[in-house]
């Protein structure tokens, strides 16, 4: 892993501001926009999203809190050839996840082999006890994947964490792409870019294609912990993209293990349901009983094989950060190829030897909760107090198998606004990977997050990480003018 | 369409109607308080004040307890604020039967009015209203570019059962001035009055060519009640509300108690003209009118599954 100065994505490590080959418009664009006409484009940009709406609320401030996630107008771009090594990566990922999941929840065979160790899966509270034994419709658990990578260096790229329950920051991708599109169409013409609105279109066929056999004509809806939840906004743009109803839990009944929802002319079917509430509230007969954003009878219906939830209940226990350590074995296991796609390094500190590793070097690791997201119970050791570091240091030796440890590693930067004019920035990446009764697909863009504070590794929009719009390139330079000519 | 959904539209409908009303009442109130001393100042306002149904209160210096009780009060569920953040809420969960325009136009009229505590002096309180305005037009705007769908009859609806209760009680309030029939206005106050209500339901331009002669009260009536030409009239939102219902049963080929009660209603405003209302007594007609006008919202929830 590289040491010292980290990767510029842009720039690669040149001290003479040469860009890296391929990436010259780029650098030439940024060199011939007048700084005050990007940062006035970037206000619009915000201004345009606080009028929509684009918000997401912090938990734990007051509810009329209301946030704009911070957008910076420069791109974060991808060669056709890093995108093509990336997808296949990913693409193998997913489906070795997919089949771990119906393997554990079926015949257990990677646990019989020992390649996990069976107390890791069966006894983690991830594990759903009730879909046990259960097969969702044509095979499919995780549906949507939002796999979280970092990279390094010009080929090294690492998975952070597998986002397999109800990933999101999707809608980011292409209201960010929508605001370029209409603030910097001039980096449209000099570069190649592969377009991404064609997500939603493609998640619906991804939902249609997972109803359950029989369903003559299916009706799939989204179901959302209502607008108070801070990705709603992004449930009602999917919801609306792809021309399907946006529910909420109330307005959803079962009746004799049938999902119906409540329409101003009566009940009406449902097939499939977009679930973007987690599995804990999804049935309060089977799992939370004081969920009021559920609907009662739902795991009946789902286990009666009378509706398709996506994703499935369950997909949790793949990414579990201590589950997910093990991904290069479960890969091989059950693609019989090495992974594409490296892990971070990471210490399980349920081993003894590695919990002893993390408490030695707590000021140079990451560490993390196993179930933990959105850069919540989570020790940044170059960062942290002292005080922070005894607490964690405390919690360690109370439940070991909690928590993993991940060393701190140099993400690669990209040019970014900032007080002090055009300055590098660390970035991850979040892409997101479909995967229908048909195969899996993945539409070129991601979600860009970027840590705006200088030397922050922390992207996470709750403590001050923002996004930029990642541009795939199409290798043949044609095919991207026809993809980007119908847009305004 | 979910009933939830077709709740929520129908709401925001009727929450922008009366933001709308509620500004253009504000507006006219402090017109019409300028014209006159203290004590006019004072009966203006207790007057607006009325029209909304609050209770009466000590209206301030300039109306200013008024006009912050009318614009901006967090605790009068009718405050224009109050209006909008309840129409934001609700289009926030309906968000996905808006066109993008739609929710921009009720988002901008939030943020004019989200954090705003204090209407200030009266200059400024006008400011608010003139910026109000434009984004509820704003919005009335988006609303007729909408495809002409359940979203759309459901907001139309909301707004047109409102309009019928907003402007039967503003004539209510106002009815003490209109005099017998043959009877000529008296003194500058009542002809400000007048005005004023003309203000309200910018009608001011409209009265005039509709009647071409000097202001009378009951050809006043006659418009807010009977002529469907004026777009906040009674018989128009009568007319409308048969006309958004029969879109619904066009389309699913049922129709329900709703239907029946505002085509009765319709019928019945018909058959009517102003001199038999006056007979009748305003005051009583009113009160049953706004009765009647209930009972058709209610109805219309109960046959949407929404009630």
């Amino acid at each position: 892993m590289a040491e010292g100065k980290p990767f510029d994505e842009l720039w690669g490590t040149s001290r003479t501001r040469t860009a890296r080959p391929g990436f010259e418009p780029l650098a030439r664009w940024l060199a011939e926009t007048p700084p005050a006409e990007l940062a006035r484009r970037q206000q619009a940009a915000e201004a345009a999203f606080r009028s929509l709406g684009i918000t997401f609320s912090v938990y734990g401030e007051e509810q009329e809190a209301e946030r704009i996630i911070p957008f910076d107008i420069v791109p974060r771009v991808f060669s056709a050839g890093e995108w093509e090594k990336l997808s296949a990566g990913l693409e193998q990922r997913v489906r070795a996840i997919n089949a771990f999941i119906a393997d554990v929840y079926g015949p257990r065979r990677i646990l019989a082999d020992g390649v996990v160790p069976a107390d890791i899966v069966l006894a983690n509270p991830q594990y759903c006890i009730p879909v046990a034994g259960a097969r969702p419709p044509h095979g499919v658990y995780a549906h949507i994947c939002g796999i979280d990578l970092i990279r390094t260096g010009p080929d090294e790229f690492y998975v952070l964490e597998d986002n397999v329950r109800t990933p999101s920051g999707v809608s980011y991708m292409i209201e960010n792409r929508d605001a370029m599109l209409r603030l910097c169409p001039e980096l449209f013409d000099i570069l190649p870019v592969r377009p991404v609105d064609s997500y939603p279109e493609l998640l619906r066929e991804t939902l249609y294609s997972v109803a359950p056999e029989g369903a003559s004509e299916p009706r799939c809806v989204l179901l959302t912990p209502g607008h108070h939840n801070s990705a709603f906004y992004e449930h009602s743009f999917l919801a609306d993209n792809m021309g399907i109803e946006l529910v909420e839990g109330r307005d959803l009944e079962v009746d004799d293990d049938i999902v119906w929802m409540k329409t101003i002319d009566g009940r009406v079917r449902v097939d499939v349901i977009y679930r973007r509430i987690d599995d804990s509230f999804l049935d309060p007969l089977v799992f939370r009983r004081d969920s009021l954003l559920g609907v009662n009878g739902l795991m009946a219906a789902y286990l009666a094989g009378n509706v398709s939830l996506v994703n499935a209940p369950g997909t949790g226990i793949a990414d579990d950060k201590a589950i997910c350590s093990y991904m290069p074995e479960i890969v091989r296991y059950y693609t019989g190829e090495e992974a594409k796609l490296a892990n971070v390094e990471t210490w399980r500190c349920r081993d003894p030897k590695a919990l002893r590793h993390t408490l030695d070097n707590l000021d140079k690791l990451v560490v993390k909760l196993v179930d933990g997201s959105g850069g919540y119970g989570m020790l940044v050791g170059p960062t942290a107090s002292k005080k922070e570091i005894e607490r964690f240091r405390d919690a360690l030796k109370a439940q070991p198998e909690r928590y993993i440890a991940q060393p701190t590693l140099p993400l690669s930067t990209v040019p970014t606004q900032s007080e002090e004019g055009m300055a590098p920035r660390h970035v991850d990446f979040r892409p997101f990977v479909l995967t229908g009764a048909n195969g899996v697909t993945i539409v070129p863009g991601g979600l860009t997050r970027v840590a705006l504070r200088k030397g922050s590794l922390v992207v996470n929009s709750s403590q001050g990480g923002g996004t930029k719009d990642s541009f795939v390139l199409a290798a043949e330079p044609e095919a991207a003018a026809s993809g980007t000519g119908l847009r305004p | 369409m979910l009933a939830r959904t077709a709740a929520s539209l129908y709401w925001i409908g009727r929450l922008m109607e009366r933001a709308e009303f509620t500004t253009r009442l504000t507006e006219a109130t402090i017109r019409l308080a300028a014209l006159g001393g203290h004590a006019h100042v004072e009966q203006a306002w207790s007057s607006a004040l009325s029209v909304v149904g609050a209770p009466p209160l000590d209206t301030g210096r300039e109306g200013y307890v008024a006009r912050r009780f009318l614009a901006l009060s967090p605790d009068n569920p009718g405050s224009i604020r109050s209006c909008i953040v309840a129409a934001r809420d609700n289009a926030r969960a309906a968000r996905t039967a808006l066109t993008r325009e739609g929710w921009e136009a009720i988002n901008r009229a939030w943020l004019v009015v989200h954090s705003r505590t204090s209407p200030g002096g009266v200059q400024a309180t006008l400011n608010l209203a003139e910026e109000l305005k434009a984004e509820l037009r704003g919005f009335e705007g988006a609303l007729a570019r909408m495809l002409r769908n359940e979203g759309y009859w459901f907001m139309r609806l909301g707004s047109m059962i409102e309009r019928g209760d907003a402007t039967a009680r503003l004539l209510d309030v106002k009815y003490y001035l209109l005099l017998p029939e043959g009877q000529e206005v008296g003194g500058k106050l009542d002809r400000d009055q007048w005005t004023t209500i003309l203000q309200i339901v910018s009608a001011k331009t409209a009265y005039r060519h509709l009647y071409r002669e000097a202001l009378r009260p009951w050809l006043v009536a006659d418009m807010l009640i009977f002529r469907r030409e004026l777009p906040r009239s009674l018989a128009w939102a009568a007319e409308e509300t048969v006309a958004l219902l029969g879109e619904f049963g066009a389309r699913s080929g049922r129709q329900g108690p709703a239907d029946r009660l505002a085509r009765q209603r319709l019928s019945k405003l018909q058959e009517l003209d102003v001199g038999a209302v006056f007979k009748r007594g305003l005051h009583q007609w009113l009160h049953a009118y706004i009765r009647d006008n209930n009972a058709i919202g209610d109805s219309i929830a109960a046959q949407f599954r929404f009630g």
